[in-house]
């Protein structure tokens, strides 16, 4: 039977064409090639923010397991006689520690493979906020993609947790006391957080379990966490077909670009070198976390100007700018420590619901049931854009916040007044930012409807027989106008009456009134794409009081007088 | 603000031209066209791209041998120069044998690889109608062959079975996961009547003669040296270190001794140096104003003054250590700490 259909088809005569046939017959290889090969993907350079994430998560798997060849997440007590620097000998220090020094300094290789390793963890997550931004930016979480949107924020999180706890590890100064903080922290957490306490160290703090639990967390279980959803997050951008910038052509309909193989396969491929050839490059020439110059842990002693990696700083500014005093409530008899919970629990908590929660609310507010799959340019949704750039305000000034001391120390400033002027911006920064941002917008809105109704200007002034003198301007092709007038200018929900036609009260109008407030901020303010009647009225009306030459009669000339002005 | 039209103009639209005969909107103008690019229409920057491409890979293949010869040749020697030199020049020469595969894989695509513009349609995510009934008729008959809808004592066992097992899992780990929960242990540190202060780290006691007036100590408890090689000892000097200030004693406006009790000596006080707000070392003591700052958030804690928080996120004073001097003139803790140290936790005051 069997040779019947392969004589049928025509048996494969290369070893390629053989190897093909073995495992297609095995596995229906045939069916996925077919499928995927040349699946088209759009092109622009942002959408290899997100690849950037994974290929910087692929080098920390890759320099990952050479460093636990070499690494002991052992919290015994040795007296240090090895290959590492003078300074270090003879000291008590933790197993942990000391593997630390011997894979940096015995293991040839070994400390690249850290400096790789803890750049890649900053550059990974740097990847994930940019790569966050540009969804974000673009409306790219909108339907279908919203599930996604949450997988990619979870993503966001476990990479934070990843970063922890690989920097706990080593068990130095430095590091020692941000568990100890930690430890603070959740002590504040009302009714539980002793407890907690006791759960994560094994005991009371340091204790000796916590360093061979974080390896485990860091080892095994965040990172197997974050592959799973990676799976998801990339199964779930094939499934809905990438997005695509808006353009000629492009519509939620279609999806225009170049195919997978060979022009992704190239591109992709040779980018995870470029982010590799990269990080091994920081990881030669800039030394990151020289944990000897820190020594072993020791509860006693503290560095000055000490940061956590770039992406917890914003946690640490949290808790630097939070007054204390009247911040302790003793509520009977039990404590609560406001000046910590509100900082380090309630803030992160407030800013994480909004990145869980916006693409919903955006969705309710829009009242948009429809598949999106062409990008917005942000401009065309100024408050969308406000609300990012608030957030990431307010996420640069508490990190910011979290190097007040450098920042006192460099500039010759008082640490008191930094804070203060941080407190304050805290709260007046992002609103300003929003309201700086939202206005750029619709101005930048204003100025493609200009550009659509009067063209370029060109820098040729002609002069009239009656002395006037006007410059010319220069129309817009059909796929720079289209890019300009392709957009939807939302209006706020309109909502059934309070009471329908008999007078009988409505139920969930309170609630609907609710949103349409906030609709209302989303959309009261907006500026309409220019309609081709409105066009042709510009044209006319720059046309009536010229006279133009023959030669340039597909020029559209416009005086001054006749630019659009805002109400 | 809601319509940025001036209304003069779309007045003139009705008037002049009118919007009959005009669309709503613009209509799409379909894909650019596609315009070649440099290798497309000339061979000879065609044949310069590939050889810029076969270069790149040349160069990736000469990065990593060099990559071999540095492995071979520098020997780290437990210096940290040479330590340096190892990784410096196996990190770049791992570097240019990565970038050279990836410039010219991207280079290869870009400049080589037909850059024409596909199209693919997109289907709408939804299921058909159809797959959608097919779908609900698939789980109601499976529940209709289990027969759960029907049989309400079976349906409640296994629900009690499910979601009792987890217990079986849950209880032995979270049981022991704390230690023994035991977390009145915050309450005390292993300082008591009688025990000497000594240096930290050296551990040597401190006699009072030997402080000067505005000099500072830090201080643990004076323990056997086996003690200090253990872990335990860790966990307890992680609550019992102190800092310590000679003050002139006209400048102590209060400390924290109750009623008919000294807790300091002759102008020496000592506090916790466990942050009362998240629980760093406070480390940094100003001489001039007798304050003492935590370099980890900045609280602010006045020596003077009965180490009263005079900024930042810390809420309460620093707790005093109750010290006396022994008949050797050494000093000595007259007690334990009157309350727990470092972070407010929610039974503090239980």
């Amino acid at each position: 039977m069997s040779t019947e259909t392969a004589s049928n088809t025509g048996a494969p005569t290369t070893p390629v064409g053989k190897a093909a046939d073995y495992l297609d017959q095995r596995t229906s290889i045939g069916v996925a090639v077919k499928e995927f090969a040349r699946k088209v993907f759009p092109d622009h350079w942002s959408f290899m923010l997100g690849e950037m994430a994974l290929f910087s998560f692929v080098v920390l798997l890759l320099s990952g397991v050479f460093l636990t060849m070499f690494f002991d997440p052992s919290m015994a007590l040795v007296e240090y006689h090895g290959a590492g620097p003078e300074t270090m000998q003879g000291q008590l220090m933790s197993t942990a520690f000391a593997s630390t020094l011997d894979l940096s300094f015995d293991v040839r290789g070994g400390l690249l493979m850290r400096q790789i390793h803890h750049w890649a963890a900053l550059v990974f997550m740097a990847s994930i906020v940019v790569h966050m931004m540009r969804v974000f930016f673009t409306g790219a979480f909108r339907k279908p993609r919203e599930i996604n949107w949450l997988v990619g924020t979870v993503l966001l999180i476990l990479g934070l947790l990843a970063g922890f706890s690989g920097y706990s590890l080593p068990d130095d100064v430095l590091s020692g006391n941000g568990l100890r903080i930690t430890d603070g922290v959740i002590k504040s957490i009302p009714v539980i957080g002793s407890y907690m306490s006791y759960m994560v160290f094994g005991g009371e703090f340091p204790g000796e379990h916590i360093i061979p639990r974080l390896f485990t967390i860091h080892i095994l279980l965040v990172p197997a966490l974050i592959l799973a959803l990676i799976g998801l997050h990339l199964f779930l951008m094939v499934l809905h077909k990438h997005t695509q910038y808006p353009g000629g052509g492009r519509t939620d309909k279609n999806v225009v670009g170049y195919p997978l193989f060979p022009v992704y396969v190239a591109k992709m491929g040779g980018n995870f070198f470029i982010v590799f050839g990269i990080l091994a490059l920081m990881g030669a020439t800039m030394s990151i976390n020289n944990v000897w110059n820190y020594g072993p842990y020791d509860p006693s002693p503290v560095g000055a100007g000490a940061q956590p990696d770039w992406y917890m700083l914003f946690l640490e500014g949290s808790l630097r700018l939070m007054p204390g005093a009247g911040t302790e409530w003793v509520i009977f008899g039990y404590t609560l420590s406001l000046n910590v919970l509100i900082p380090a629990v309630v803030i992160p908590g407030l800013l994480f619901t909004f990145l869980f929660a916006y693409p919903f609310i955006e969705a309710k507010v829009t009242g948009d049931k429809r598949e999106h799959h062409v990008l917005d340019r942000p401009r065309n949704v100024p408050v969308r854009t406000g609300l990012g750039v608030a957030f990431l305000t307010a996420f640069i000034i508490l990190a910011l916040a979290g190097s007040n001391d450098l920042i006192a120390t460099h500039f010759a400033m008082s640490l008191n007044q930094i804070t203060w002027a941080f407190r304050i911006l805290f709260f007046v920064g992002p609103v300003f930012a929003f309201w700086v941002t939202k206005r750029i917008c619709l101005s930048l809105q204003r100025k493609d409807r200009e550009l659509v109704l009067h063209g370029h200007e060109t820098g040729r002034i002609v002069r009239f027989a009656n002395g006037e003198y006007i410059e010319v301007h220069r129309p817009l092709d059909e796929q720079e106008r289209w890019l300009r007038v392709n957009y939807d200018a939302h209006r706020p929900l309109e909502i059934e009456p309070a009471t329908d036609a008999r007078g009988v009260k409505r139920r969930g109008y309170k609630s609907d009134k609710r949103w349409q407030k906030l609709s209302r901020f989303f959309y009261e303010d907006r500026v309409e794409p220019v309609t081709p009647a409105e066009l042709a009225a510009a044209h006319s009306h720059g046309e009536h009081d010229e006279i133009a030459p023959a030669a340039h009669t597909s020029e559209v000339t416009s005086g001054t007088d006749t630019v659009d002005r805002e109400r | 603000m809601s319509e940025n039209q001036n209304p003069n103009t779309s007045q003139d639209v009705t008037t002049s031209t009118g919007t009959a005969g005009h669309p709503e909107r613009f209509s799409d103008p379909g894909v650019p066209e596609h315009r070649p690019r440099l290798t497309d229409t000339d061979p000879k920057a065609n044949k310069r791209s590939e050889r810029i491409i076969v270069l790149l890979f040349a160069l990736s293949c000469l990065g990593a041998i060099a990559s071999l010869v540095a492995y071979f040749t520098v020997r780290p020697d437990g210096t940290t120069d040479q330590t340096r030199l190892s990784t410096l020049l196996l990190g770049v020469t791992m570097a240019i044998s990565l970038l050279g595969i990836g410039i010219a894989a991207i280079h290869w695509a870009k400049a080589l690889m037909s850059d024409h513009e596909h199209v693919d349609e997109r289907h709408e995510l939804r299921s058909t109608p159809e797959v959608r009934e097919v779908a609900v008729k698939h789980l109601t008959d499976g529940v209709e062959d289990s027969g759960i809808g029907r049989r309400g004592v079976l349906k409640g066992a296994a629900v009690s079975a499910l979601a009792l097992f987890p217990l079986t899992f849950a209880v032995p780990l979270i049981s022991s996961v704390g230690g023994d929960w035991n977390i009145s242990k915050f309450r005390h540190t292993i300082w008591t009547s009688g025990k000497r202060l000594a240096y930290d780290p050296t551990g040597r006691p401190i006699k009072a003669a030997d402080l000067t007036v505005g000099s500072v100590a830090h201080v643990i408890p004076e323990e056997s040296e086996e003690y200090m090689a253990s872990h335990e000892w860790i966990t307890e000097k992680a609550k019992a270190v102190v800092l310590l200030v000679r003050l002139n004693p006209e400048d102590i406006r209060s400390d924290q001794s109750p009623e008919g009790e000294t807790w300091s000596y002759d102008g020496i006080v000592a506090y916790s140096k466990i942050c009362t707000h998240v629980g760093c070392p406070v480390a940094l003591y100003e001489q001039q104003t007798h304050h003492l700052l935590c370099p980890c958030h900045q609280s602010t804690f006045d020596m003077a003054d009965g180490a009263k928080v005079v900024f930042g996120p810390a809420n309460r004073p620093l707790p005093q250590l109750p010290i006396a001097v022994d008949d050797e003139g050494y000093l000595v803790a007259q007690d334990d700490f009157a309350e727990p140290v470092g972070p407010s936790y929610w039974e503090r005051l239980k």
